[in-house]
């Protein structure tokens, strides 16, 4: 199932409806990092609100969009895991590293506000 | 009780139906919360490790009762090549190949119990058990 992106000004926004396959995720990180070239994009949010399980290949999935969307000059927050998937990746030893994450994505657009200094435009 | 349900993992499509089916069947023995994102995740891991170094293989999920306790048993089993040092691949930080999923030690904490038996050649099957609190 793919994922939706939408464009809001100079950020994309991922929102991911259901669980997705590792073909699936493949997709998304093609999609956004080909779509913040296409659209000029600043910043990227990928919504995980949905998400109830984030295994260690989703994980690295995620880390890998951000860390590309990053040499191709984009931010990118990862917005809403959840409290029990937080726990398992806890408990399973997965981190975002340096990846920035936020509780959900009106924090997510607030970050990227004040990170690339964008106006009233954005919402904050 | 329900009987046991057997998930075909073939390729890594079939890995999110593993851990749904397993969401399922935890839900149904009474899990919730954490617990069902705990299972869920484990069989996740397992499944992909099938589908990555067996190429295919299949999750059992079966209820289990011992006295008063109930729980959930997750056997994955598959005809792959094997694991040829147990004993490292049980140590948080090994993998071989592919550094793909964090493996054993991993799954082992998510769970309540978790026994590997493997032969070179022939294949991996893989015990997980959560008791339910």
């Amino acid at each position: 199932m793919a994922v939706p992106i939408l464009k809001q000004g100079n950020y994309l926004i991922a929102s991911i409806q259901a669980a997705l396959t590792d073909a699936d995720l493949l997709e998304l990180q093609d999609n956004l990092v080909n779509g913040v070239g296409r659209f000029r994009s600043r910043g990227v949010i990928v919504d995980v609100t949905a998400l109830d399980v984030m295994d260690s290949f989703a994980t690295r999935t995620l880390r890998t969009i951000a860390h590309t969307i990053k040499l191709r000059g984009a931010e990118t927050v990862i917005v809403g895991i959840q409290p029990d998937v937080a726990f398992a990746m806890v408990q399973l030893g997965l981190t975002l590293d340096t990846v920035a994450t936020t509780l959900d994505l009106e924090e997510g657009l607030a970050l990227l506000n004040r990170r690339l200094g964008n106006g009233a435009d954005h919402g904050r | 009780m329900a009987d046991e349900i057997c998930v075909q993992i073939k390729s890594e499509r079939d890995i999110v139906e593993a851990r749904q089916e397993g969401r399922k069947l935890a839900a149904e023995v009474g899990f919730s919360g954490v617990d069902l994102t705990l299972i869920a995740t484990a069989i996740s891991e397992m499944a992909r490790n099938i589908a990555v170094y067996a190429g295919e293989g299949e999750i059992a999920l079966d209820s289990i009762e011992d006295g008063s306790r109930r729980g959930i048993m997750v056997v994955a089993r598959d005809e792959g090549p094997g694991i040829a040092d147990l004993e490292r691949a049980m140590q948080d930080g090994f993998s071989t190949g592919m550094s793909l999923g964090l493996g054993l030690p991993g799954a082992r904490r998510l769970m309540d119990e978790l026994e590997v038996s493997s032969r070179v050649g022939k294949g991996t099957s893989v015990t997980m058990k959560k008791w339910k609190r």
